[in-house]
């Protein structure tokens, strides 16, 4: 299997920050890759790098055989972007835009208009597609943004933070709709901040961090890769959670993470069951009433606090302070 | 489709798409249709209450003063539009296509120019009502009016340019209100320039506006022989010197705007 996608030590600097460290990872055909970060990561860099729209300071990229910095123009005709923003103009009917995107695409006044049609109907937006997009919700405002990358077929896809901004309803439908497209044999190359989209979509997923990838693998692998089990529990009081962040740094084997705001702590452990029965004997001698005690795999979230050292996606800053 | 067709088939689809997006924007028509008939019944039964030329009605006189003023304020649509779609995801949908990237302000600059003609269409009408008569051949009418457009879509790179500079709609409205006011006003647009103090006589006599606005006047035959011409170099050849200031907008301001352009989409 030959890889749709490469890139070689891409450096990209904005004066003093720097966006891309040295960034390199392949994609092969078919398979699906998400880049996992936080916001300043260097997700959305890499992908304008990839789609030719922003070229690099350093290294060497190619997409479906093609040079980002060469042969660009052949490059774009292989490729479909869905960037962060929807990028469909608001005063054009769906139709209309993705109309345009088939005629830049060079496809032809009729196959562009058959093309259009075609995709209205795949996602679900034949009802609206005569009306200007300023009156379309933002999971239709996504649905056609996504429907424009697809107008040329193309064999790789580019889908920057897809769901940033969706309900929960909007993003289950954007899922099965991005799956449907994979399942049919395209490449794509996700960013997002979730790990939930990137454990739903990726065959692989690369952590990035800094501009650099700290971690590669499946999600079962990047798991494995943590370790062990996770003790989560709920105390009744702050002064118990301290408490309990002190009796149990004894079975830790990384970092305990507490959230005073929800008295929860977060313990990895090795032997879980064991250590378990252990840590809740002990806290209750000690006196600390559990209010809800369990036992779980760690998640993605659990795999990027340890190879980061920092939170994915909170957006709570004592939250984040709290696990330091 | 090669280097030399593409940029040409490609700017057509977005020329295409901005005149559905103006027929859908009350906002832009408006501009476009609406300023011109105000701009003429205001100039014209306001100020030509007062000011008098000699050997000839004020209107006549005011008309294609109001036409350059029209073209000079309807080119601006085209620098405002890019600073509005600059905000959005657009021109990374644009630049991730296998188009020609030229394209974008060879659409947008001849949309702005279809618009252009519309409102200069409205605007003539509106002249013939309140009494503004072509003297001269159709002919020389219809180069006057291809002058005010050809000024038209050169102006319109020029505020590309500005806009691409600036980036945001708020500043560029800014900058291009306290640019154009002197423009329109330190001319003989709506006034007999050579009765101005010597410092605004000599600038309006070099103001590309009066330029401009002399060589409609000359085009469509609002002249009068009782009124005094100045023997300012640019206002004595209006006419070539109008295509010169045209040429030099063209060949500084489309590589400059190609340039920013680039530059503007992929930060």
């Amino acid at each position: 299997m030959s890889d749709a996608i490469t890139a070689e030590g891409l450096v990209k600097r904005y004066g003093e920050v720097t966006a891309l460290d040295g960034l390199s990872f392949s994609v092969p055909e078919g398979t699906v890759l998400a880049l996992l970060g936080p916001n300043g990561a260097g997700k959305t860099t890499t992908v304008r790098v990839l789609t030719t729209l922003l070229p690099p300071d350093g290294g060497r990229a190619t997409v479906a055989g093609f040079d980002v910095a060469g042969q660009a123009r052949r490059l774009r005709a292989r490729i479909g972007l869905s960037g962060q923003y929807a990028a469909v103009d608001e005063h054009l009917t769906g139709a209309e835009n993705l109309e345009m995107v088939g005629r830049l695409y060079h496809l032809g006044a009729k196959r562009s208009k058959a093309r259009a049609r075609e995709l209205l109907e795949r996602f679900d937006l034949t009802d609206a597609a005569d009306r200007p997009v300023k009156g379309y919700s933002g999971g239709m405002r996504r649905r056609i943004d996504l429907a424009g990358a697809l107008v040329a077929d193309p064999p790789v896809l580019f889908l920057d933070e897809p769901s940033t901004g969706l309900d929960p309803r909007a993003r289950a439908a954007l899922w099965d709709t991005i799956s449907e497209i994979v399942a049919a044999g395209s490449t794509l190359l996700l960013t997002t901040q979730y790990m939930e989209e990137a454990d739903h979509l990726a065959d692989q997923i690369m952590v990035v961090d800094h501009g650099r990838a700290i971690a590669r693998g499946t999600a079962d692998e990047l798991k494995d890769q943590v370790g062990g089990n996770r003790i989560e529990l709920t105390v009744t009081s702050a002064a118990e959670l301290e408490t309990a962040r002190q009796m149990l740094a004894w079975f830790a084997v990384g970092t305990i993470r507490t959230v005073p705001e929800s008295l929860q702590i977060t313990v990895p452990v090795t032997d879980g069951p064991e250590a378990l029965r252990q840590a809740l004997g002990q806290l209750a001698e000690a006196g600390v009433r559990v209010r809800d005690a369990g036992l779980r795999r760690p998640t993605l979230d659990d795999v990027y606090l340890t190879l980061t050292g920092h939170q994915a996606s909170g957006s709570d800053p004592q939250a984040q302070e709290a696990t330091r | 489709m090669n280097a030399l067709t593409m940029p040409i088939v490609d700017g057509w689809t977005i020329a295409k798409r901005n005149t559905l997006k103006i027929r859908r924007s009350p906002d832009l028509l408006g501009a476009a249709v609406m300023f011109p008939i105000v701009f003429v019944l205001m100039f014209a039964y306001v100020f030509g209450s007062v000011i008098h030329v000699p050997g000839m009605s004020y209107r006549e006189f005011l008309l294609p003063g109001i036409f350059v003023q029209a073209v000079l304020i309807s080119a601006q649509t085209t620098g405002y539009t890019l600073t509005l779609d600059l905000q959005k995801g657009i021109f990374d949908r644009f630049r991730s296509l296998p188009m020609a990237p030229s394209a974008v302000l060879i659409g947008q600059t001849v949309s702005d120019l279809l618009m252009n003609l519309a409102s200069l269409i409205v605007m003539a009408v509106m002249g013939l009502i309140v009494g503004w008569r072509v003297h001269t051949s159709p002919f020389e009418a219809v180069l006057g009016f291809g002058l005010l457009l050809l000024f038209a879509y050169a102006f319109s790179w020029v505020t590309a340019t500005v806009a691409l500079a600036l980036r945001t709609p708020e500043s560029f409205n800014n900058i291009a209100t306290m640019v154009s006011f002197p423009l329109m006003f330190i001319s003989n647009a709506y006034l007999d320039s050579s009765k101005l103090p010597t410092v605004l006589r000599v600038v309006a006599e070099w103001n590309p506006v009066s330029t401009f606005t002399k060589a409609a006047r000359e085009l469509f035959g609002n002249t009068s022989a009782a009124l005094k011409t100045s023997d300012a170099w640019p206002l004595q050849h209006a006419i070539p010197v109008s295509l010169l200031w045209i040429a030099v907008m063209l060949i500084v301001f489309v590589p400059l705007a190609t340039r920013l352009y680039k530059k503007a989409v992929s930060a």
